[in-house]
């Protein structure tokens, strides 16, 4: 083995039924460093990490580790800890309701001599774990009390604290705001300092430029190269994943015109629901792009949420196109021409066991009603209408929705929406978690619903998606709405409305 | 795709697998006691006093003696598929449908009778509407006051029989009507619980095949919140499942107690909830909920029949048959948990790696 590297891959393949995952792929860790694992989505990052910690039952190819002798091969991920491969996710694997030092030994807890649970000491060597890595927390508190940032750092002091060489980053900055990626960048950087390895892998690119040393690319799970960060900038990276050069996002030109004598779609007047959000007013013309702005957690999905019945609006009327209407659950919205691709695609999209064909129909077969079934045939139709055209990369229309990667699942949540030809959607993040290329299309897709006639209410983190795609943006701030910005939408301005106040 | 292949990717192949190996003890120890092997399989028409020539046969005998088994499964399917729980308490709601429904047939206080005192149909919807009262109440607890099922249903469970002995009066209530007694006993050759149990089937069938309610069931089982996202009432759903799967053990307990004719409070249905579930497991449903397959269930309420009908036939005191049901049981879902299906894939394909 080379010095100084900690893990090397090489000629990994793995075949899913029907979908050649991995073909060959090549993949170096070194000592200190921090490397990007970057693709499109189903470009086989995920694939490959799970190989190497031993959940992916490869094909052929060899890893192996710094420390052991010959090939590694893991057969769970118990087996990968052992030598020294810890993986945390964007979703946080610990429990809640056990205090931060409980999470940190967990499974390995300090004995006295009676084989009681050492209560002091692991309190005491959770402290200094804690310090040591700079985050400052009580370890005797319950980890529910801390932020989703802080938890997935005890994460990370968990796994760096069980000796482990390799630390693996799946998404870890999905669900975290600005001020949390930077002190998990300064976390990252100072186990770097100490020699571990991590593999980074994100869809933000940014964050990639951020931290990273060096970055290895994915394309259809074949390896495209792996890079140094200078000789890579950001164009070339995006063209790497996506194999061509990047037409360029600035080409999504939404139409520049008065909303306001168009026919109005939705009229909230007072809505709100107690606890999440307070009662708002909000127009939305037909055709028009609405986005809503504000951190996490200031109630933008709320305020959808409120108006889709998801969350059922306590006080205040909607009328849609000129109708009063009373929505008390999803359903009603959806009689009424709407949709809502949730925030949350886990929990609120996808029906995990059912099939990509059955995951599509289910809203327009939901709104039909449970005597009017589609026929076989319809289904198989729409399946293959939507599959086409929003571009879902699916082994068969048949495939369960959770053997395809995120964007794919992405994909297919709003071919269920699209299916049921709605006069106004919602989407709620339907970007997040998912590659460059797919975002442009998704963009480029509702400023075409836009076009069609359609009122779209969008979401999103990403300002500058917003401001590409949206007319209009409403600004939300603690559960409030605040403002709505209807003209030079720049993202100097939404900034300052989001942040409020007179700085 | 080569034959094998579709075999092994046929969902049912465990559950029927499981009912075959049952069968096969059955046709050694004829084999082994010299008598002709197929005598399991065999079927004959023979003449009774009471009720004229009937279809007679082990096999008969155990999808008819099934059939409450059979009837069960149907309804705990749904709502083991929507609720992720199950219903513990239609053992007892068929005892409490079969009081409701000899009450209303006797009289209350009558003890034994042999004329009707109001017609069969209003006796039959009485059970029924027992049922539906009944599972409606395990619905209202489990989906709109998300009650954990099996607490939810452990209420009826010990609370059904004893309902029903109060509305019998604490009497065990004969009813010897002969058009009563028909629903237990002979439809021309066939034994009429088969037929009813074909019925419930064909039914469910049909309505799973002809409206998305079994798409609907699914996908609530699946992801609850996604499913009302996506426009289904997920709450309403769950409490179908349940009011259904009352209306079910209503039929069996018509069933049961036509057997008997009679409101056997304390005997009717007996354990036959832990049948249910069981036969849903031995389908190869997840207790957990999402995808279900109805015909698995009912090969495994069969098979369950079959193992007890078996060891009769065996020999084995019915005091000592759970003992062997219990090894065979253990057997069947050991074949089918995951990690024994995942060890013989790597097992199977180190023998044939080391083959070539």
């Amino acid at each position: 083995m080379e010095e100084n590297v900690v893990l090397t891959a090489r000629g990994i393949s793995m075949t899913f039924p029907g979908v050649k995952a991995l073909d060959n792929v090549d993949f170096t860790l070194r000592k200190g460093e921090i490397h990007a694992l970057m693709g499109e989505n189903g470009a086989g990052k995920s694939t490959l990490i799970k190989c190497l910690t031993g959940i992916n039952d490869f094909e052929a190819g060899e890893i192996r580790v710094e420390g052991v002798d010959g090939p590694v091969k893991n057969r769970s991920t118990k087996d990968a800890q052992n030598i020294g491969i810890s993986t945390v996710y964007q979703e946080v694997n610990l429990c809640p309701n056990l205090s931060v030092a409980e999470n940190l030994f967990i499974g390995r807890e300090p004995l006295t001599k009676l084989h009681t649970i050492d209560r002091k000491s692991y309190n005491k060597r959770s402290m200094k774990i804690m310090e040591d890595l700079g985050i400052s927390v009580d370890v005797t508190q319950n980890l529910e009390n801390y932020s989703l940032a802080i938890q997935q750092m005890v994460a990370i002091a968990r796994a760096v604290d069980m000796d482990c060489k390799v630390l693996i980053l799946d998404e870890p900055t999905s669900s975290l705001d600005d001020e949390e990626v930077e002190k998990l960048f300064s976390l990252m950087r100072k186990l770097k300092e100490k020699g571990v390895g991590i593999i980074f892998v994100t869809h933000f690119l940014e964050q990639v430029y951020a931290v990273c040393d060096r970055i290895t690319v994915l394309r259809n799970g074949a390896f495209v190269g792996e890079f140094p960060i200078a000789e890579l900038p950001r164009v070339k990276l995006v063209a790497a994943m996506m194999g061509k050069d990047l037409d360029d996002l600035a080409e999504i030109q939404k139409e520049q015109k008065d909303y306001s004598k168009e026919p109005m779609e939705i009229e909230a007047k007072g809505l709100s629901h107690a606890g999440t959000i307070k009662p708002f007013d909000l127009n939305i013309h037909k055709g028009e792009v609405v986005g809503i702005g504000g951190l996490l957690g200031s109630g933008r999905s709320e305020l959808a949420r409120c108006i889709y019945g998801a969350d059922k609006a306590q006080t205040g009327t909607l009328a849609v196109a000129g109708q009063q209407v009373k929505i008390n659950q999803p359903i009603d919205a959806m009689n009424k021409g709407m949709g809502m691709l949730p925030d949350d695609r886990k929990a609120e999209g996808i029906i995990a066991d059912l099939s990509v064909r059955e995951n599509i129909i289910l809203a327009l077969q939901a709104k039909r009603g449970m005597f009017k079934q589609l026929s076989r045939a319809q289904q198989e139709e729409i399946a293959d209408r939507y599959i086409d055209l929003v571009k879902i990369k699916t082994a068969s229309k048949d495939t369960l929705i959770k053997q395809l990667s995120g964007g794919n699942q992405q994909k297919v949540i709003l071919a269920r929406w699209l299916a049921t030809d709605p006069d106004f959607l919602i989407l709620d993040e339907p970007t997040r978690g998912i590659d460059v290329g797919t975002k442009s299309e998704i963009q480029k897709l509702i400023v075409k619903l836009a076009g069609e006639g359609k009122s779209v209410l969008f979401i999103s983190s990403e300002i500058e998606e917003m401001l590409r795609t949206c007319n209009r943006m409403v600004i939300m701030r603690d559960g409030q709405k605040v403002g709505e910005i209807d003209h030079d939408l720049s993202q100097e301005g939404v900034m300052k409305a989001i942040a409020g106040g007179e700085s | 795709m080569s034959t094998w292949k579709k075999i092994k990717s046929w969902p049912l192949l465990l559950p029927v697998v499981a009912l075959i190996l049952v069968m096969a003890v059955n046709i050694i120890h004829d084999a082994a006691t010299g008598v002709n092997p197929l005598s399991f399989f065999s079927i004959s028409l023979r003449e009774t006093t009471t009720n004229g020539t009937i279809l007679y046969g082990r096999l008969i005998d155990v999808i008819n003696r099934g059939s409450e088994i059979a009837i069960l499964a149907i309804g705990m399917t749904l709502v083991v598929s929507a609720s992720a729980g199950t219903d513990i308490s239609v053992g007892s709601v068929m005892s409490l449908c079969a009081s409701a429904m000899c009450v209303t047939l006797a009289g209350y206080g009558v003890s034994s009778t042999t004329t009707l005192a109001k017609p069969l149909v209003i006796g039959l919807l009485a059970a029924i509407l027992m049922g539906i009262v009944c599972g409606a109440f395990n619905g209202t607890l489990v989906a709109h006051l998300s009650i954990q099922p099996m607490v939810a249903t452990l209420i009826l469970y010990s609370a059904a029989r004893a309902i029903g002995l109060l509305l019998c009066n604490d009497l065990i209530v004969y009813v010897r009507n002969p058009s009563f007694a028909f629903i237990g006993s002979f439809l021309g050759p066939i034994p009429t619980p088969i037929v009813i149990t074909a019925i419930c089937i064909a039914i469910v069938s049909v309505v799973l095949k002809k409206t998305a309610l079994g798409m609907y069931i699914q996908s609530v089982g699946i992801n609850a919140r996604a499913s009302r996202i996506a426009g289904l009432n997920s709450k309403l759903l769950i409490f179908l499942a349940y009011t259904l799967c009352g209306v079910f053990a209503s039929i069996a307990g018509i069933v049961a107690s036509s057997r008997i004719t009679s409101a056997d409070s304390n005997n009717i249905g007996l354990y036959l909830e832990m049948d249910a579930i069981l036969s849903v497991a031995l389908g190869g449903n997840s207790l957990g909920g999402g995808k279900f397959n109805l015909a698995g269930s009912i090969i495994g309420a069969y098979t369950i029949q079959a193992i007890t009908t078996t060891l009769y036939a065996l020999g084995v005191s019915s005091i000592q048959a759970p003992v062997y049901k219990a090894v065979i049981v253990i057997i069947i879902v050991v074949i089918e948990a995951p990690p024994f299906k995942a060890f013989l894939k790597r097992h199977s394909a180190a023998f044939a790696s080391k083959g070539v």
